[in-house]
């Protein structure tokens, strides 16, 4: 892949091989999720996993400002939130197949993945469950003087824990270096978010003082734009923050959930893939800009669709962990 | 052997001098939790580490139980050691799923590479007139979690040397104190110690019967076994100090060299501690047996607030002297 040399840089200042990395992540979040779909109907992976495809332009959005060894805790739906903080997908595979060569040597699976050396604390599949993690992650890099910043990922479902409003209280006190992302997809698993949500979600929020903004969560410009400058805040020692993305999830809860005209129509759904698919949104307006062209994508296209066959491909092939693993790293 | 100089002083001061030591051995440890700095706690356990360590390390948080203690977990596994103040052992309810899903269960999850080394403090004991909310003794709970270890302290000495320890070790670690105990007075070396998590201690010598007991219980235990001495018979009291990880060597062996057992704990009888360590005792010494392990705890009551009442529900030195009769076929 090629780029011509002095690049203009975009209206918010981010240079054009930027926006090609972010394209090129949130295509391997896409395919990647499209792969674990393919291994759940071909019944090739055990349980369940929760896609995060239509969302991608939030973790890729968000992870693009951050540094390596800032920190991120995810979700349940967290396959995107590692992949964009730099997971590789042959191991993230493996995790999901439950293999050795997994992130957590295939005991933690899909909702689980955790690396630190990309400054991953650890998906959790308890609803607003690592938003205590995420702020604790803040007050170590802010008392040890580390200039580190805290991401907590985390559903419009997690509004309704109690566990999120008591640390947005201590970030807040204390001025923790910690951002709160609440992913909006408007589903709290089969639920619409306006059936268990009261008032309005930002000024959840500002309640604590902790600055609020929402934003089109297809759009990862948008929220890259957002993001860097809440980055910004959080390492000038400004304390916390919380954006809310507006995004939607394409899929059902998990992959198993494909009858969903109960909850929401197949009409809805499609407005939003045609209309407002992040991938979209940004190829559009990169080839507005005369950023990139058609020979660009096709060719991201193909080196991405090739790494996903090579990774899922390495995890098939790759042995489970012995029995013997099953007592070792209860305690350290 | 240099001679060790012992003094005299309380369980409250014993854990209070084991903080200040492990701060002044190593800066990552650090305080949080509700009134623990210029309070020093309702039970003036920590009165002086705010002015020796600042408020940066003996931080007061909000009544927010889940709150600190999930910000805890994340400040353990990002460089720190934080040592988390939960006042009553009946609020531990509220940090559930800070300690149960995440701190027990970070290291295994993510394949060992996260570590949680943190310090849960907090009480347990009836008898304070404070009714069922302030009273209950609920260590069997954490005890049932793959991943955590609790420990149980019953006097000055093993406080101080198994809190020492409990904070080094890069496990979440939940200490239970007796809060009728912090007044209790014992000897103490000057010198540092420490205590290993998972031995227990054999707090009288007997012949007769075994009298395992826990955290309030021991001293119960050595008052019962007092009274069996003047009915001639010898009681070895054992503490097993921590039930996880528990020393079910010296329980058993100790059961099978009296052939006679009988458990001591505050928690509730049904489902708890005693159930546990009488299978233990049962499967490890069950041809030594000459009777049934006795099991003796609070009873299946909420605790009640009316002392009369209150009084009623827990173990006392003549309830389990008068089993251990009974056990030893005396009337």
């Amino acid at each position: 892949m090629t780029i011509a040399a002095g690049q203009p840089k975009t209206d918010s200042g981010v240079a054009v091989e930027q926006w090609i990395r972010m394209y090129r992540r949130m295509l391997t979040i896409r395919l990647f999720e499209e792969q674990v779909n393919d291994l759940y109907t071909r019944a090739l992976m055990p349980g369940l996993a929760h896609l995060y495809i239509g969302e991608e332009a939030v973790a890729v959005g968000v992870c693009e400002a951050l540094r390596t060894d800032d920190y991120i805790t995810s979700t349940h739906r967290g396959h995107g939130h590692c992949l964009a903080k730099g997971a590789e997908p042959g191991r993230m595979f493996a995790e999901l197949l439950g293999k050795e060569a997994g992130y957590c040597r295939g005991k933690g699976g899909s909702m689980h993945i955790a690396d630190p050396a990309t400054g991953n604390l650890g998906a959790n599949a308890i609803v607003a469950g690592s938003a205590g993690i995420a702020t604790g992650a803040a007050f170590s890099s802010k008392r040890l003087g580390q200039n580190r910043v805290s991401v907590c990922f985390f559903g419009e479902g997690a509004l309704g824990q109690g566990v999120l409003y008591e640390v947005l209280n201590l970030a807040q006190l204390w001025k923790l270096p910690v951002i709160y992302v609440c992913e909006n997809n408007f589903y709290n698993e089969y639920t619409h978010y306006l059936e268990t949500t009261a008032g309005d979600i930002l000024a959840r929020a500002t309640a604590f003082g902790v600055h609020a903004e929402a934003v089109d969560g297809q759009d990862v410009r948008a929220v890259h734009s957002s993001a860097a400058r809440f980055v910004e805040r959080a390492r000038e020692g400004s304390g916390p923050s919380f954006l809310l993305c507006n995004t939607y999830r394409y899929r059902g809860h998990h992959v198993g959930d494909v009858n969903r005209e109960y909850y929401r129509s197949k009409q809805e759904e499609q407005q939003w893939i045609v209309e407002r698919d992040p991938i979209q949104v940004l190829t559009t307006w990169m080839r507005d800009q005369g950023a990139a062209n058609s020979s660009l994508f096709e060719e991201i296209q193909s080196e991405v669709k090739s790494e996903i066959k090579t990774a899922v491909e390495f995890a098939l092939a790759a042995p489970y962990p012995g029995p013997e693993e099953v007592e070792q790293d209860v305690y350290a | 052997m240099p001679e060790v100089v012992m003094r005299e002083i309380t369980f409250a001061e014993a854990i209070r001098e084991a903080l200040a030591e492990e701060m002044r051995r190593d800066s990552s440890v650090c305080i949080l939790g509700e009134d623990v700095a210029e309070a020093g706690t309702p039970f003036k356990v920590l009165s002086g580490l705010v002015e020796e360590f600042g408020t940066e390390r003996v931080v007061d948080t909000p009544i927010s139980e889940a709150g600190f203690t999930g910000l805890a977990v994340g400040a353990a596994m990002t460089g720190l050691r934080p040592v988390v103040d939960i006042m009553f052992g009946d609020f531990i309810t509220l940090t559930m799923d800070q300690m149960v899903n995440q701190a027990a269960k970070v290291h295994y999850m993510s394949g060992g590479k996260w570590r949680v080394p943190m310090v849960m403090r907090t009480t347990l004991g009836a008898a304070r007139r404070s009714a069922a909310q302030h009273s209950q003794s609920l260590h069997a709970w954490f005890s049932h979690v793959p991943g955590l270890k609790v420990v149980l302290p019953s006097t000055p000495y093993d406080a101080k040397g198994l809190l020492k320890t409990a904070i080094r070790d890069n496990n979440p670690v939940v200490f239970f104190e007796d809060k009728m105990m912090y007044k209790l007075k014992g000897l103490v070396p000057s010198e540092e110690y420490t205590i290993p998590l998972g031995v227990a201690d054999i707090k009288r010598a007997g012949r007769d019967v075994t009298i395992v007991a826990t955290s309030s219980m021991v001293q119960v235990a050595l008052g019962a076994a007092n009274l069996l001495e003047g009915a001639g018979l010898s009681a070895e009291v054992i503490d097993p100090r921590t039930t996880w990880p528990l020393d079910e060597r010296t329980i058993i062996e100790s059961a099978k060299k009296t052939s006679r057992a009988i458990v001591v704990d505050e928690g509730y009888r049904r489902y708890g501690v005693t159930a546990e360590i009488a299978s233990v005792i049962a499967e490890g010494a069950f041809h030594h047996l000459d009777a049934p392990v006795k099991r003796i705890g609070a009873m299946h009551v909420p605790i009640p607030f009316s002392p009369p009442l209150e009084d009623a529900t827990v173990p006392t030195e003549r309830s389990v002297f008068e089993v251990a009769k009974a056990l030893c076929g005396r009337s």
